[in-house]
């Protein structure tokens, strides 16, 4: 459904030349729910646009659900959905004439529009709200409406920048359960996210991009395994005598890092070797790798910590 | 491509005509200038003035059109509509056609409040010298547009548009006649094409050629929307 090679994107600022995106190959099947994740500014923006005919690349070439993105933009347009970052709903529109201009503009017949708007209204929950003011809605509800706008045209391929950025919990979560019903339908997807928790629920496989090229590729499981073990922190006053049973044990004042494979299984017998040695514990902890970590062994940072910062 | 224009063009419409009361706020300056300036100028003076305003509402009317594109960029509003088949041109022109429409609906209103103060026209003056300032409009809105999405941000096309409009105006002899001015001032106005589609729209309400102004208004017109295409075709890659 996408195939991209060699990608890439230039900017040509003032104080030079910067590489947004460093030729990436992409490679996305039918059906498939594909999440991009990685830190603000890492490139996924930029990549996405390239793939939604909203940018130009610099170098690289693609085929987006089945059209040629550098010769047919038109065939493309008409092929994919597109939801942005930010809202795509003018404020002084009404809802369900939002929702109808946009399916004339993909060509779709006056009958065709007015029972899609019915469904669309239905199905993202917005019945009741066609003839309020687009300025009227809260943050969730024009999320719906433009994931509405989206698929409106039923495209085979539907992307996401950013989808739930700025939600409530509940309104992520009701957001998610729309992303799966599409999935569910047979709509590919291809989302850009740097949560963690949304990569992980969503994604079918993950595409990790840092500084403008692609550093890893898996299910989130498979990446998650990539990580060696589980990280276990043990608390003791006995912390440096603990630190050198472990390879790569880290100390943290009265804390001790490091990582086993199979922590839960392994902990029992280790704890008992620990307490013949004369070891006093107050407290073990065992954590399953995150995507953090993931993102950590890749890339040297952490994501949490530049989604946090931005 | 007329589809789409025509999409567009209804969907900028709409909120205007749910909420007209923005046409008549436009109309606040002209009839300002024609109630408390009008009249210095003497009886005779109407005949001369009310052309001149009418290139002035087409002016400030349309040059400031370009704001209502920045929310709709800085949300997500113009990428949402560029992902779609829709026509670029008609992202364009269905938005200057807009404004076109408003600007001959404002200029019939002060053609109409002219008349009470003395102004005279017949219905095929008027039909000609809108026709004119709305040829006007076209150019100028598009090219604002075109400005708008190349600055971005309010503040920078705010100063782009007072440091060109207020020059333009005063070169254009909308006010005081040019002729009364030192030379160097007359000539000044001679380079402003503005000036020379207010001669002409003077002329279609009295006598006199409106030849230069017609080649004027088509130079800006074809200036001003091959500007316009381009820069949403580049902006819109």
């Amino acid at each position: 459904m996408i195939k991209a090679r060699g990608l890439a994107r230039r900017f040509t600022t003032k104080l030079g030349p910067v590489d947004a995106v460093r030729g990436v190959d992409i490679d996305v099947a039918v059906g498939e729910l594909v999440g991009f994740l990685g830190p603000n500014g890492a490139g996924k923006s930029t990549t996405l646009r390239m793939l939604t005919t909203l940018l130009q690349p610099t170098a690289g070439e693609a085929v987006i659900a089945g059209h040629d993105l550098l010769t047919d933009p038109a065939g493309v347009r008409r092929n994919i959905g597109y939801v942005g970052q930010k809202n795509g709903a003018s404020a002084d529109q009404r809802v369900a004439e939002e929702l109808a201009f946009q399916a004339r503009f993909y060509g779709l017949g006056k009958h065709e529009t007015r029972r899609k708007v019915g469904d669309l209204l239905e199905r993202f929950e917005l019945q009741g709200m066609e003839k309020r003011a687009v300025i009227t809605l809260s943050g969730g509800q024009q999320r719906r409406l433009d994931i509405a706008m989206g698929v409106l045209h039923d495209p085979r391929l539907l992307f996401l920048d950013e989808p739930s950025t700025a939600l409530d919990p509940q309104s992520r979560r009701n957001l998610w359960d729309h992303v799966k019903q599409l999935k569910a339908d047979g709509t590919t997807v291809f989302l850009t996210t740097h949560y963690l928790d949304e990569a992980d629920f969503l994604s079918d496989r993950l595409l990790v991009i840092d500084h403008g090229s692609i550093v890893g590729e898996g299910s989130p499981d498979e990446l998650k395994n990539s990580v060696s073990g589980d990280l276990v922190v043990l608390g003791t006053p006995q912390a440096s005598l603990v630190a050198t049973k472990f390879e790569n044990a880290v100390v943290d004042g009265e804390k001790v890092n490091f990582r086993i494979p199979d922590g839960d299984r392994a902990l029992p017998a280790l704890l008992r070797d620990l307490d013949q040695i004369g070891v006093e514990l107050h407290s073990v902890q065992v954590h399953r790798p995150t995507l953090d970590d993931v993102f950590l062994t890749m890339t040297g940072r952490s994501l949490r910590e530049e989604a946090n910062a931005a | 491509m007329l589809r789409d224009t025509w999409l567009v063009f209804a969907r900028v419409m709409l909120p205007v005509v749910r909420n007209p009361v923005a046409v008549v706020f436009g109309l606040a300056q002209p009839l300002l200038y024609l109630a408390l300036f009008g009249p210095l100028l003497g009886d005779s003076g109407w005949q001369w003035f009310v052309p001149g305003l009418l290139v002035q509402l087409a002016l400030f009317g349309t040059a400031y059109a370009g704001f209502s594109l920045l929310p709709e960029v800085r949300t997500g509003v113009m990428e949402r509509l560029r992902v779609t088949p829709v026509s670029r041109v008609a992202l364009l022109v269905g938005r200057v056609g807009k404004d076109v429409v408003l600007l001959v609906v404002q200029g019939l209103l002060i053609v109409l409040a002219a008349m009470l103060f003395g102004f005279r026209a017949s219905a095929g003056d008027v039909l000609l010298g809108l026709g004119l300032v709305a040829l006007l409009g076209i150019a100028i809105g598009s090219a604002s547009y075109a400005i708008a999405l190349k600055v971005k941000l309010e503040y920078v096309f705010a100063s782009v548009l007072s440091s060109t409009i207020v020059p333009l105006m005063l070169l254009s002899g909308v006010l005081l006649p040019m002729s009364n001015g030192p030379r160097w001032l007359y000539w000044l106005s001679r380079v402003n094409p503005l000036a020379h589609v207010v001669d002409a729209e003077r002329s279609i309400f009295n006598t006199g050629s409106v030849l230069l102004g017609l080649i004027s208004v088509s130079a800006l017109v074809l200036t001003g929307v091959f500007y316009g295409v381009r820069t949403f075709h580049r902006e819109s890659a």
